[in-house]
């Protein structure tokens, strides 16, 4: 069976909500917009205190081509546009919405009959990648990258294939899992879009094999679609990193930045973005809601959510039966790649995956002991870095010597501080270096 | 005795002609460095603090010599040994030389564990500069000191320590030499390189937080909210100024009044070095206006 080549780690899986079928959460009282749902330039609030919207109405425009419009999830009166303070941790530009019923904007198909591409054969790829865009439409992965942006390949690239991300390898999150059990034809016609959007004839949808019957489900749905093959995976983590997915299914590397997965010839879209994409394009429907995983070992009741987007997880946490006493840390995402959470009022965002409830005993920290050299994260590391290294340089401020060894590169999985015996915090120094190395070469770049 | 006569001919002969060689090259490839600039190293601390703004003391020495020889001092400042340091450079190079007052490193922040009470607790990396990645940190404060002391950890001279009751550092003004490095390390830019003051008198605002005043108020008992009392008070001396719901005292227009202290109602600005007060404010009022 296909994964990729180097390093990878195997955490403990904790699949808890993987039985649970996605249910609908209750609508909020009130509905909180972040502008900075997307990587990119913020959106621009297009809505003032005291105007009326409905589900679907726009917020918020796009700030600049790599950005993507808000829409309200909800509908009611706009009661301020102030700061909030969001998943990043600090306060930024958000729209407040006072909900007031449930009011679709009329241009929304709500009905739940499938649309085939076949039905729909005036859609040209232009026609596709500019309904996307105006959907306001993002990586569903976590990464939040504006869609539109990927499918707009820059000249002189061309795509060769498009892979559907649906390893989900982050312990924990379910949500990717049961949309392809309660969706698969629509992710189907998600995936024969995007192709049509990229002008290519081959499609895979990655899947690894912890989730045997959604790989049986697929395979079977997939027969009726041309050029669409389903590959099963070896399960191993960071296997939904971009460039480990190519690697996995089309045995590509992709070189160091500045190359991007297009260099290779491919185009990487998450399972729940091929969802959106669906119901974008046939349904008009734009991105206000999303599946959301509530999850953790002390929670009552995990479950798989469909929410809508602004919907403050305090209100997602009770609907799971309550946030458990012996709580210890709340993880926006999964345990290797999320961030943890200063307060319950911050509201979800496209990129919401999960929310994970760590008890305490979980949560809690190992003290760091000296480094003993044994180059574990050398080994676990997908990007064929050296970790131990990386943190090192960023601790002493060796900027230049961590740029020469590629910190840029670095995809923050986060295996190396997993599998670290000494349990150094070697991702905190790591980041610190990226985020600072990134800030040189751009400055140098602006020079 | 052959042998050891050629023996020492030979080994003679190659130490002549190495010597030779070394001559040859160390008088045809001689650097010619101004003596100058080793004179004026020797007078320099040799901390290398970096706090001058160029790498090391010897990069001081070659700025100082090179600015000498286009005829003026100016702007050339050795933080750590200060006037009686910067007299003997002057000399050195045949130049008079003319030091602003004193400064030091002022930590801008009052957020005490007993004002500004933590929220979450950070597990991370014991830096600074990480917790600041996560966003506002421990706690409702996204301005504040973030406590891990890489303030600390970068003063080369000893005079910031952290206090375990506060969480806050300090700063200890004898051995402070206001190089900057602190200043430089904090990635909030809390810590300011402020003029000492006459016998190290100075009113400071202590508060770095620039969010609206109902935030602000929230985070912490001893915040800025941006109420702009203070600034009414110095309506004379045009010392203070308001801005991003921030106060901020001009420390070379302060008259030291020390009217916007009382007039806080955080009781966010603070005087330092003043003796206790008098029962009579009155006539420090009337000081002030003698000495205007």
């Amino acid at each position: 069976m296909k994964t990729f080549k180097i390093g990878g780690v195997h955490p403990a899986e904790n699949k808890l909500s993987a039985a649970s079928p996605i249910r609908e959460a209750a609508l909020p009282k009130q509905a909180v917009f972040s502008m900075f749902q997307h990587i990119g330039a913020p959106a621009k609030p297009v809505v003032q205190k005291g105007d009326e919207v409905k589900v679907g109405t726009l917020l918020a425009e796009a700030g600049s081509f790599v950005s993507a419009p808000i829409h309200s999830s909800v509908s009611g009166k706009v009661t301020k546009v102030d700061a909030v303070l969001d998943a990043s941790g600090t306060r930024r530009l958000a729209v407040y919405v006072d909900v007031e019923g449930d009011e679709w904007e009329e241009s929304i198909d709500r009905s739940s009959t499938l649309v085939k591409q076949s039905d729909r054969t005036e859609l040209d790829s232009k026609a596709i990648v500019e309904k996307i865009k105006n959907a306001g439409i993002v990586g569903m992965g976590g990464a939040t990258f504006p869609c539109h942006v990927k499918l707009s390949p820059p000249p002189g690239s061309k795509a060769e294939c498009v892979i559907i991300n649906a390893v989900e390898c982050e312990p924990y999150l379910t949500a990717d899992h049961r949309l392809m059990l309660e969706h698969p034809e629509e992710i189907l016609v998600g995936l024969q879009l995007i192709m049509k959007a990229v002008d290519v004839q081959k499609g895979y949808i990655g899947i690894e094999n912890n989730k045997p019957d959604a790989i049986a489900l697929m395979t079977e749905k997939a027969k009726d679609y041309e050029g669409i093959e389903i590959v099963p995976l070896k399960v191993k983590y960071p296997q939904g990193g971009e460039k480990q997915l190519i690697d996995a299914v089309i045995g590509r590397q992709v070189p160091a930045p500045p190359a991007i997965p297009i260099s290779v010839g491919a185009v990487v879209q998450n399972v729940g973005t091929a969802f959106a994409i669906y119901q974008a394009v046939m349904k008009n429907k734009p991105l206000i809601d999303r599946i959301i995983t509530v999850t953790g070992k002390s929670v009552k009741q995990p479950s798989n959510l469909l929410a809508r987007l602004g919907t403050p997880f305090q209100q997602l946490i009770d609907e799971c039966g309550g946030l458990p006493e012996d709580t210890g840390k709340i993880i926006g995402g999964g345990p290797m790649m999320g961030k943890a959470l200063l307060s319950l009022d911050i509201p979800m965002t496209k990129g919401s995956s999960g929310l994970l409830i760590m008890n305490e005993k979980e949560a809690r920290r190992v003290e760091p002991q000296p480094c003993i050299c044994c180059a574990k994260c050398v080994s676990a590391c997908p990007m064929g870095l050296e970790p131990y290294l990386l943190s090192k340089q960023s601790k002493l401020e060796d900027w230049e010597g961590a740029e020469k060894n590629d910190v840029v590169s670095c995809i923050e999985c986060g295996s190396c501080q997993f599998t670290c015996p000494s349990h150094r915090p070697l991702l905190d120094m790591i980041r610190l270096g990226k985020l600072t190395v990134m800030g040189i070469i751009k400055s140098r770049a602006a020079k | 005795m052959n042998v050891i006569l050629i023996a020492v001919c030979v080994l003679g002969l190659i130490g002549l002609a190495s010597a030779v060689v070394l001559f040859v090259v160390s008088h045809k490839f001689a650097v010619h460095e101004d003596p100058r600039i080793a004179q004026v190293g020797d007078v320099l601390p040799q901390a290398n603090c970096g706090g001058c703004g160029f790498p090391g003391c010897s990069g001081f020495a070659a700025a100082c010599v090179k600015a000498a020889d286009e005829g003026s001092l100016e702007g050339k400042l050795c933080p750590v040994g200060g006037q009686p340091v910067m007299e003997q450079v002057a000399s050195i190079l045949g130049m008079t030389v003319e030091i602003g007052a004193p400064k030091v490193a002022v930590v801008r922040c009052n957020g005490t564990c007993e004002n500004r009470p933590r929220l979450v607790e950070f597990d991370g990396a014991k830096s600074c500069r990480v917790q600041q990645m996560t966003g506002m940190g421990e706690t409702g404060c996204g301005y504040g000191c973030l406590g891990c002391g890489d303030c600390v950890n970068k003063c080369q001279f000893d005079a910031l320590r952290m206090n375990v009751e506060t969480g806050l550092p300090e700063v200890d003004e004898e051995k402070c030499t206001a190089c900057g490095a602190c200043s430089k390390a904090c990635p909030r830019g809390i810590i300011e390189i402020r003029l000492k003051g006459p016998k190290g008198r100075r009113v400071v605002v202590l508060c770095n937080n620039k969010d609206k005043g109902a935030i602000a108020n929230k985070a912490c008992k001893a915040s800025c909210i941006g109420c702009g009392k203070c600034v009414k008070t110095c309506e004379k001396f045009e010392a203070i100024t308001l801005e991003n719901n921030l106060a901020y005292i001009d420390a070379e227009k302060c008259k030291m009044c020390r009217k916007c202290e009382e007039a806080c109602p955080k009781g966010a600005i603070h005087g330092f070095n003043f003796p206790p007060k008098k029962e009579k404010p009155a006539t420090t009022e009337q000081q002030v206006e003698q000495n205007v």
